[in-house]
């Protein structure tokens, strides 16, 4: 079965979830996993569904006001990600332009792959928080090379281990 | 010293996991009569299945496909565990005092794909009634035990870690398979 994933923003505003959801619903997409979230006034949706054909899905959302759409037809990815150690990265620190882009290089050299990443800017503080993969035994070494990128950037940095407990 | 509420009974049979989707997962289980012979048989049943499962360190009934008020739970030797009782079943538990709330990654057998960020007790009182004699006990613990016994409390309550998650960007892909 094919998969669309298809982008949604527009002003926040009550029932747009409701509004796309049910535009979908109505032909047949069938939501699988999504993000919706609320970025400085935006709303923001990203979601893959399977059902319709794209050219459905885009007359689906035409009925929409307001609202910048995007549908691209994907193949479907396997996304477990056996292996690796989850790790989660913090930094905090005051606004300043590349800190996403020193930060994520960093993670990426290590051969680290960031599964959720979320930035905030709140007046001048500036907080980015990631999801990571490392391969095995190379969070010291990613530790040390992200304090020196953060003391460039004059930000804050943790890494710690996303420890989780199955009950 | 062996603890006071060690399970000590008759061999179990190791039983299916359940996974949700499921009706019984998300069902309060029934109150169980500690003395009834099915019972203890469902109680050997928890601890054997438990113990096959790798990782494992807690087994509700309801994860066994049985609506009733039961678990077996075994943390020893667990990194973030402090006080253990060893391997113990406890019929109709309830949780009578929690202290100390701690946020803590946690995933389920039941739900193998997804661990969230839940927020859990660090110290209980628990009172409940053992298997076979029915005697009626107050559990005290703290850390690691203490949260899989207010884990498993939940499943015989018919709830999921996943109806305690700490917001809409608080569920993980399970990354670490055992």
């Amino acid at each position: 079965m094919h998969e669309l994933a298809i982008t949604v923003i527009g002003p926040d505003r009550t029932g747009i979830v409701a509004d796309v959801a049910e535009a979908l619903a109505a032909v047949g997409a069938n939501l699988t996993d999504s993000t919706m979230t609320r970025l400085r006034g935006h709303f923001t949706m990203t979601l893959v569904c399977t059902g319709p054909s794209s050219a459905e899905a885009v007359e689906a959302l035409e009925s929409l006001s307001g609202v910048v759409t995007s549908v691209s037809s994907v193949e479907p990815e396997d996304d477990r990600q056996a292996g690796g150690e989850p790790y989660v990265v913090s930094v905090h620190g005051a606004d300043r332009l590349g800190i996403v882009a020193a930060v994520t290089r960093v993670v990426a050299a290590a051969g680290g792959n960031i599964t959720d990443l979320s930035t905030r800017l709140a007046g001048t503080l500036y907080v980015l928080l990631a999801e990571v993969d490392l391969p095995a035994g190379s969070a010291g070494e990613l530790a040390e090379q992200l304090a020196v990128a953060a003391a460039e950037l004059g930000v804050e940095v943790t890494l710690r281990r996303a420890e989780s407990e199955i009950l | 010293m062996t603890s006071p509420v060690a399970w000590d009974g008759p061999e179990g049979t190791v039983l299916p996991v359940v996974s949700a989707p499921a009706t019984v997962l998300s069902t309060v289980g029934d109150e169980v009569d500690p003395a009834d012979p099915a019972i203890v048989q469902l109680a050997a049943d928890l601890v054997a299945t438990m113990r096959i499962s790798p990782g494992c360190v807690g087994l509700a009934a309801p994860q066994v496909g049985v609506g009733a008020q039961i678990f077996a739970v075994d943390v020893t030797g667990h990194p973030k565990a402090a006080t253990t009782h060893g391997t113990f079943v406890l019929c109709n538990a309830k949780v009578i005092e929690a202290s100390r709330w701690k946020a803590g990654r946690e995933g389920c057998m039941s739900v193998p794909d997804l661990t969230g960020d839940v927020k859990r007790a660090g110290r209980v009182v628990v009172s409940a009634m053992l298997p076979g004699t029915g005697e009626a006990v107050e559990i005290t613990t703290d850390a690691f035990e203490a949260r899989a016994l207010q884990h498993e409390i939940d499943h015989c309550d018919g709830k999921l870690f996943l109806d305690r998650v700490a917001g809409a960007h608080a569920i993980y892909q399970r990354k670490v398979y055992l």
